[in-house]
């Protein structure tokens, strides 16, 4: 079976190289159903909105023993937040490490509200983290490569390109051999994170892209890292440095 | 020999969890529409469901129902019901309206379990039934994550 | 209470139809999945949404399994007078949730 499968993606890879060899950057968005693009387009339909107006409500909020909201320190997040969520992972000179929005955020609640961390996928960090990114939204995805991330870009290209799993599959094999093409009824996108946190019709809610990762890690059936590892991080750093330039769609939702 | 779906789920790893998924019976939806008609019939017309043929992700579809109707106080759609033979109850969606909505239509989303021949039935203000049915197929999910 | 968002025209002429979208934070959990450790997982969906208007009922929708998570629902309504519209959603385990929206009518 995984001799036909191999075979399957074998010829299909062939195709693809033959056809387009640089194919143009394009957002999982255009690869969607023309309905699933109609969701993400209206925020009065977007389910994506309800995560997005729990996020205001939350910057708002007082939190931790500071009793500081974001907005005490940040103001209108119209705009002193516009373009940062496009700006993330970013490298942070101080602590001298590689920090991505979610964890950012948890920076944030720990040493200015001094209030406990968000877990991973809750409803607080994916509203936060969605209110962040809607404050993007339509800007230019930005990410700066100062002399000491440059280890850590080279490290996420060196995973995307990385066979693993017991179906010994690199993202690459996927994504930029075989972007276009289908998997099942599925077409497969450039894995572009242009629009996380994603409303994804599969998980019927809200997720952050290193659950799409793990996702996709447990497709190639390889053991997912846990939340918040720094190759995911890397590998977030690298996505969004690949698509630098491409304009951010949070809340976007995708199939 | 390798199926399509042992293919994906190779693929994807998902667990194979669909196959022992419950479907209604031809009589749950029988039943299911005898219920609203009482036995009347319900021809086709008049009744226009707009749903996309091929259904990207099941878990969120878009559907809408319009009613051909005046929808004045004399003539009007009262209710308009959406059945799904396929999926593990028959009932989908029923909403209730009368000639001060403007207009007889709506807009939906809804899971459709697999691909099947989804049923809207409108009852108008003078006791008539009318129908429209479309017949819709639901992409295999490529790479589903959590087991259903 | 849950999260919802309603989009209603903040001002029409009378006799206009006047489209609403009424979208709400729930998981409609269909009672038919299985969880990780193979229990089932029970029912837990919105069952009625109604829409009245300056206390009318105009619109009323039963809501299945089969309404997606955060259901969303599209429909219309003459405006006829100036004043309010009021949505409710109600269903298992004591679920309940509301919103309004001025409309003025000229």
């Amino acid at each position: 079976m995984k001799a036909r499968l191999l075979l399957l993606l074998g010829a299909a890879a062939a195709t693809a190289a033959a056809q387009a060899p640089a194919p143009e950057r394009r957002s999982g968005y255009d690869f969607m159903a023309r309905e699933t693009r109609a969701m993400q387009d209206d925020d009065a339909t977007n389910p994506g909105m309800l995560w997005v107006l729990d996020g205001e409500a939350l910057w708002r909020a007082g939190a931790g023993a500071s009793g500081k909201s974001c907005a005490d320190c940040h103001g209108d997040a119209a705009k002193s937040m516009r373009g940062v969520a496009a700006r993330f992972p970013g490298f942070d000179l101080s602590a001298r490490k590689l920090v991505d929005l979610d964890q950012r955020i948890n920076l944030c609640r720990a040493q200015k509200q001094k209030a406990p961390a968000f877990p991973p996928e809750s409803r607080e960090l994916l509203a936060l983290s969605a209110y962040l990114g809607r404050q993007s939204r339509g800007l230019p995805i930005d990410i700066a490569v100062p002399e000491p991330a440059k280890p850590l870009l080279e490290a996420g290209r060196a995973a995307f390109r990385r066979r693993q799993g017991q179906l010994n599959l690199a993202c690459a094999q996927c994504h930029d051999a075989l972007a276009g093409e289908k998997l099942g009824g599925s077409p497969i996108p450039q894995a572009h994170p242009t629009g996380y946190p994603i409303y994804r019709l599969e998980w019927q809610g809200m997720g952050s892209l290193q659950r799409r990762l793990r996702n996709c890690m447990i497709g190639v059936r390889a053991e997912p890292y846990a939340y918040g590892a720094p190759e995911y991080v890397e590998l977030e750093y690298y996505l969004m440095w690949r698509a630098r330039g491409m304009k951010l769609e949070t809340p976007a939702v995708r199939p | 020999m390798i199926t399509r779906r042992d293919l994906l789920i190779l693929a994807c790893g998902a667990a194979a969890g669909g196959a022992g998924r419950a479907h209604a019976t031809p009589a749950a939806m029988e039943e299911a529409i005898r219920k609203v008609t009482g036995g009347a019939a319900a021809p086709k017309g008049r009744v226009r469901l707009d749903v996309p043929p091929l259904i990207e992700n099941g878990n969120s579809v878009v559907l809408s129902v319009a009613v051909d109707s005046p929808m004045t106080a004399a003539d009007h759609v009262k209710a308009i019901h959406v059945f799904a033979p396929q999926n593990p109850l028959p009932n989908m969606v029923s909403v209730y309206l009368g000639p001060r909505a403007g207009r007889a239509r709506f807009t939906t989303r809804v899971r459709v379990a697999d691909s099947q021949t989804l049923v809207a039935l409108a009852q108008l203000s003078d006791g008539s039934f009318w129908s429209d049915s479309v017949a819709v197929v639901v992409t295999l999910a490529a790479c589903a994550e959590e087991v259903k | 209470m849950a999260r919802t968002i309603v989009n209603v025209p903040a001002t029409a002429r009378r006799g206009d139809i006047v489209t609403i979208k009424a979208l709400v934070g729930h998981v409609m959990e269909t009672g038919f999945r299985h969880g990780e450790t193979g229990a089932l997982i029970p029912r837990d969906i919105i069952r009625s949404f109604v829409c009245s208007y300056n206390g009318e009922e105009v619109f009323r929708a039963e809501f299945h399994p089969a309404v997606a998570a955060n259901p969303l629902i599209e429909f219309s309504t003459i405006a006829t007078q100036s004043g309010k519209l009021e949505f409710r959603w109600s269903g298992d385990n004591g679920f309940s949730a509301e919103a309004s929206a001025a409309i003025a009518v000229e």
